[in-house]
């Protein structure tokens, strides 16, 4: 009974406030812990706070001093908003008479825009000077160069001085703050929309038929750095996914030199060629030393150097390989590769040959 | 007296075939019943759209689901996107203000009651058309071509090329279609508003809600034009060879993005104005004092009106834009901020130094107030474009529109209808589910839009069908969609409390929340004619001032 | 409580508000003002960016007879208004004849110019930029003038059965606010297809 009393005797819009109060901030103190504590050292969780690159460092820090700006905001008007509510509820005791009739008041209006305003120009000038310093960074002699264009759904990448054209894991090298080697990417696309987005080293930048768009990277760590296409581009969007290596300047200069060179030609995997040749494979895809020139898939010449397969869809394997060619729907259903429909003796010898291409 | 006329309405009523009533229903021009009529139109199709972001979320709710296919997905987010902003937040926005703006101006009906009419049955014409395609058309991938190019539809995705059978079209006709209807429903506000109010209603005395109509239906004309235009040309480019967006003939693909957002950006102001106007309506009345500033409130809105049409390649900020336009777009988009944190303020004002009942429309509010804070926020961090482009395009992104949308737009909804339920069918709803319905869909909603964020801050991009494991996305992923059934059980306690309470509610008389603005002045519901004999008023609350007569507002404005 | 309001105390002298015809018609001329506004921004654009097919300058002529018609005739339908309030009906049908013809003059102008463009120089809506942006830019002005022509018959119609008088004048005016409006699009068309695009 007592128990009953106290309940119904209890303020509870002020204590339902006051624990609501209370849980948002915890919530919000573990939240900002969380968030940054949590990128683990092997850059498997690309978050934007976790950055490796000039550009992306430049937005991180722009970014504390913008959440910094916001959490203040929201911390003033959430005290206000908890404490009107508190303060200012109808008491059943004074219930009977309204409460004092007040229309306005010119100086409040005064200050409460007049302060946002400055806030807004603050911010205006500390973003404009961002946009600038990486939007129309100078490129420095020794920039490495790659052409990105977009396809439904993978990457084509091209070193236009190096002579390489790949596909999906891009290699560049670590850049030095004493002697940048930054790498520029000029980014165009063969079909629909699509988007560069590798959050751990730089803010996104659409590829847009007909409208050459540039980005740049500059990392000063090794590593792996995930991403994926951030622009809507049909069926397949989702397994549009992107790997970036940064290596070592010598890592690089012999990832190079391995790609430059023209295709492995395996006399005892001729049988495997010869299906290559011979089928509709060569319309899309090109492998130097062959007639397959197509430029509508990935370049295979260099196949086996990548870890993965239908742009990150499947590991590269003997058994992906295989499953690939043979139902690219199993892998990635809606992907433009089509069911090759060979028989299991011209697929093996094929997945044979392909897995000489290094 | 005018009970003894709804007697013998009601009367009569009751002893007409259906058929009768449904041709009525069908028929009529009145802005009432017309109201209804999009509202519950509304309704029906936030059902679906909240199936179509279950299916989403049950396919996301772990990496490489199966739930369904990446061609389903991928129509599930394009329908889901597209009903609620043009068949269920538009219409119902529109519900609420033919039903109330000739009310609340003291008039009898709407300027142009055929035009209404009009209006609303080419709205659900085009909800119809979208929803045909589910089962019209041929589509490469066999039966069913439901739209599947996104809600904002890029070029050259939408090309023939690229989108063979006819869903693109689907998408266009049944919008170009609807957007006829909301610009003969905003160019009826206007007329209504401008030309119909009673004596003594000077636009300085009008209701915010009718101000705030009366600008967002400036802004349906002004935006909703711009897309008519985009479709029109993308549908030449689809039937008569044209080449607007073809880039291989040197169209250009960001000439849609400009078009689209010309029209997308000042759309979203069209959503929410009309949910500030029931915030600016329903605050005053259970904080027991008349709003904070009204000058201010509408000169902010005026403002936000203009400004709102110049931000819109905010949504382009990745495209590849020079520095300069850029921080063109940043500017304008910040400066928005400024009337929009000004209202906020006003409201918080109204509120200080009152006596707030705590009845579920006011909740409502409250809930409004502080998820649009987080949702502005979480704006101006957008507007900062290097921030951005990290931000756009991703689940933050996501989580911020819905914020607004869900958190702002449909908490002030739910606040209208508990408020004006008694008004339209004479009977309260219950306050008990009312406060359940409030609590369960507040939980629900911040559990999927809080951890929303999370995964864009970790790399996760939006319209993905599926993801990769092991990149921190996966738990954010599955108590976002534990969330939605909980807001799935809340909508379902709103339904149930709408219909329990139509038939048996407590009667709510004339005035049951003791308001001061001109609809609690007739019966529950209203007289087919709205008003006897129509008002004068001297001031901006009249019903104040008759309850109040020894200390009017008419005396201080 | 009866839901008759008490008429509050302070009769507010002469209550005037606009006239929600022309209120309409003034939203509706904004609306499609926007709608031509994306049509030209996009032939502005577009000017000079066409891979290949004829330009501007090697087939346009311009149409300088019609565009004297169309504009006349919106002379001709104001002094038609003003007739019609005086309550010269005879007047009044004269000079509404005499603007339906001048815009179906500037109509059959414009077949006429698209029968030489497409048969003589081969240029359609599919050639290049330059043929899909003029096609639809001009058509859309077209389209409203014959939508326009379409509402001025109506009135004749009714005109002619004797039931245009004075009490008609305020929505007849509304119908030749449109009718302006049709001018004043066809005012920016030429200048930017005939003047600014070559």
């Amino acid at each position: 009974m007592r128990i009953v009393e106290t309940m119904q005797k209890a303020d509870w819009p002020a204590i339902i406030s006051r624990v609501v109060g209370v849980a948002v901030l915890v919530a919000g103190v573990l939240l900002a812990a969380g968030l940054c504590t949590a990128a683990p050292q092997d850059n498997s969780v690309p978050s934007i706070f976790d950055s490796h690159s000039t550009p992306a460092d430049s937005i991180r820090h722009l970014s504390h001093f913008v959440l910094g700006i916001t959490g203040l905001i929201f911390l003033v008007v959430f005290s206000l908003l908890s404490y009107v509510v508190v303060k200012f509820r109808r008491r059943v005791a004074d219930a009977e008479r309204e409460p004092a009739q007040v229309y306005g008041s010119t100086q409040i209006e005064l200050a409460w825009t007049i302060i946002p305003i400055l806030i807004v120009v603050v911010l205006f000038l500390a973003t404009a000077r961002v946009i600038h310093a990486i939007q129309d960074a100078p490129r420095p002699a020794e920039a490495v160069e790659v052409t990105a264009i977009g396809h439904q759904f993978w990457w084509e990448f091209r070193y236009p001085k190096l002579g390489i054209v790949t596909a999906n894991e891009l290699h560049v090298p670590v850049s030095d703050a004493a002697h940048p080697t930054p790498t520029f990417l000029k980014l165009l696309s063969a079909d629909t929309d699509h988007s560069f987005w590798v959050p751990q080293l730089a803010g996104k930048t659409d590829l847009i038929p007909n409208h050459p768009n540039g980005t740049w990277i500059d990392p000063h760590e090794t590593g792996l750095f995930l991403g994926q296409c951030a622009q809507y581009c049909g069926t397949q969007h989702a397994k549009m996914l992107l790997r970036v290596y940064v290596d070592t300047p010598e890592d690089f200069n012999a990832w190079v030199r391995g790609q430059q060179e023209p295709a492995k030609r395996d006399e005892k995997e001729a049988a495997g060629r010869h299906v290559f040749e011979t089928t509709a494979c060569l319309n899309c895809h090109a492998i130097t030393g062959t007639n397959g020139t197509g430029r509508f898939g990935p370049d295979l010449t260099h196949l086996m150097s990548r870890r993965t397969i239908a742009s990150g869809a499947a590991e590269n394997s003997a058994q992906n390989l295989r499953l690939w060619i043979q139902n690219p729907d199993s892998i990635k259903p809606g992907s433009l590769m089509p069911a090759m429909k060979l028989s299991d003796a011209d697929l093996d010898a094929l997945v044979r040959y392909l897995e000489t291409l290094q | 007296m005018s009970s003894d006329v709804l007697a013998i309405q009601n009367a009569e009523a009751a002893s007409r075939p259906w058929v009768e009533t449904l041709h009525e229903w069908v028929t009529t021009v009145d802005h009432k019943r017309l109201g209804i009529l999009y509202i519950l139109y509304a309704l029906v199709f936030l059902i679906i759209g909240g199936i179509e972001a279950t299916i989403i979320r049950i396919q996301l709710m772990r990496p490489h689901n199966d739930f369904v296919s990446p061609q389903v997905f991928n129509r599930m987010f394009t329908m889901h996107g597209t009903t609620m902003i043009f068949f269920v937040a538009m219409p119902i926005l529109f519900g609420f203000a033919n039903y109330l703006v000739p009310l609340m101006i003291g008039a009898r009906d709407m300027a142009f009651p055929r035009l209404n009419a009009f209006g609303f049955w080419l709205t659900a014409l085009g909800g119809f058309l979208l929803y045909f395609s589910f089962v019209g058309g041929s589509g490469l991938y066999g039966a069913g071509s439901a739209p599947d190019v996104g809600w904002f539809a890029y070029a050259p995705l939408t090309s023939r090329a690229f989108s063979v059978g006819h869903s693109a079209d689907y998408w266009t006709i049944a919008l170009l279609v609807s957007g006829f209807g909301s610009i003969s429903t905003a160019i009826n506000i206007i007329a209504t508003i401008l030309c119909m109010r009673c004596p003594g209603m000077k636009l300085s005395r009008m209701p915010l809600l009718a101000w705030l109509n009366l600008v967002m239906a400036g802004m349906v004309i002004l935006a909703v034009s711009p897309l008519t235009a985009a479709q029109i040309m993308l549908s030449i480019d689809r039937y008569l060879g044209g080449h607007f967006f073809d880039t291989q003939a040197g169209g250009s693909a960001t000439l849609w993005m400009h078009f689209f957002w010309i029209f997308g950006h000042p759309e979203v102001y069209v959503l929410i104005i009309p949910a500030f106007a029931f915030a600016s309506e329903i605050i005053p009345v259970f904080s027991r004092k008349p709003i904070f500033g009204y000058p201010v409130m509408v000169a902010a809105t005026i403002c936000i009106g203009f400004i709102g049409l110049s931000v819109w390649a905010h949504h382009m900020f990745t495209i590849g834009m020079n520095s300069y336009a850029n921080s063109f777009f940043v500017f304008t988009t910040m400066a928005i901020a400024v009337p929009t944190g000004i209202k906020i303020f006003n409201w918080l004002g109204t509120m200080w130094g009152g006596k707030i009942q705590f009845k579920t429309p006011m909740i409502f509010c409250i809930g409004f107030l502080l998820q649009f804070l987080i949702a502005g926020l979480t704006g101006v961090m957008m507007s900062v474009a290097p921030f951005d482009w990290q931000l756009g395009n991703s689940y933050f992104v996501v989580a911020h529109f819905h914020y607004v949308i869900v958190g702002g737009i449909l908490f002030c909804l739910f606040g209208a209808f508990y408020y004006w339920f008694p008004k339209i069918t004479g009977r309260l709803l219950n306050e008990t589910l009312g406060k359940l319905h409030f609590w369960l869909f507040a939980i629900g909603f911040h559990l999927t839009f809080d951890s929303m964020h999370i995964p864009g801050l970790l790399g996760m991009p939006r319209r993905i069908y599926t993801y990769e494991p092991g990149r921190g996305w996966e738990i954010w992923n599955l108590i976002e969609t534990i969330g939605v059934f909980v807001q799935g059980i809340a909508t379902l306690i709103f339904v149930a409390n709408l219909v329990l309470s139509y038939f048996n509610g407590p009667k709510a008389g004339n005035d049951p929340w003791d308001a001061w603005t001109l609809e609690w002045s007739v019966s529950s519901p209203p007289p087919v004619y709205n008003f006897a004999s129509i008002p004068t008023v001297a001031s901006r609350r009249p019903l104040w001032d008759l309850k109040h007569p020894e200390d009017p507002d008419s005396h201080y404005e | 409580m009866s839901a008759t309001t008490t008429p509050l105390p302070g009769i507010p002298g002469a209550w005037k508000l606009p006239y929600r015809g022309k209120v309409g018609m003034a939203c509706l001329i904004f609306a499609e003002s926007a709608i031509f506004t994306i049509f030209v921004v996009a032939y502005l654009f577009y000017v000079g960016k066409s891979l290949s097919g004829p330009t501007p300058r090697e087939v346009l002529e311009t149409p300088i007879f019609y565009t004297v018609c169309l504009l006349s005739s919106s002379l001709t339908v104001h002094f038609a208004g003003k007739l019609l309030e005086r309550g010269r009906r005879g007047a009044f049908l004269l000079l509404w004849v005499l603007t339906i013809v001048l815009g179906a003059l500037f109509l059959y102008g414009t077949g006429q110019e698209w029968h030489r463009l497409i048969y003589e120089h081969g240029l359609t809506i599919s050639t290049n930029l330059f043929g899909t942006t003029y096609y639809s830019l001009v058509g859309l002005h077209a389209f409203h003038v014959t939508a326009g022509l379409i509402m001025l018959s109506i009135v004749l119609f009714f005109g002619l059965a004797g039931r245009v008088g004075p009490e008609q004048s305020a929505r007849v005016d509304v119908l030749s606010l449109y009718w302006h409006f049709v001018d004043a699009v066809w005012v920016v068309v030429f200048t930017v297809v005939y003047v600014l695009g070559r």
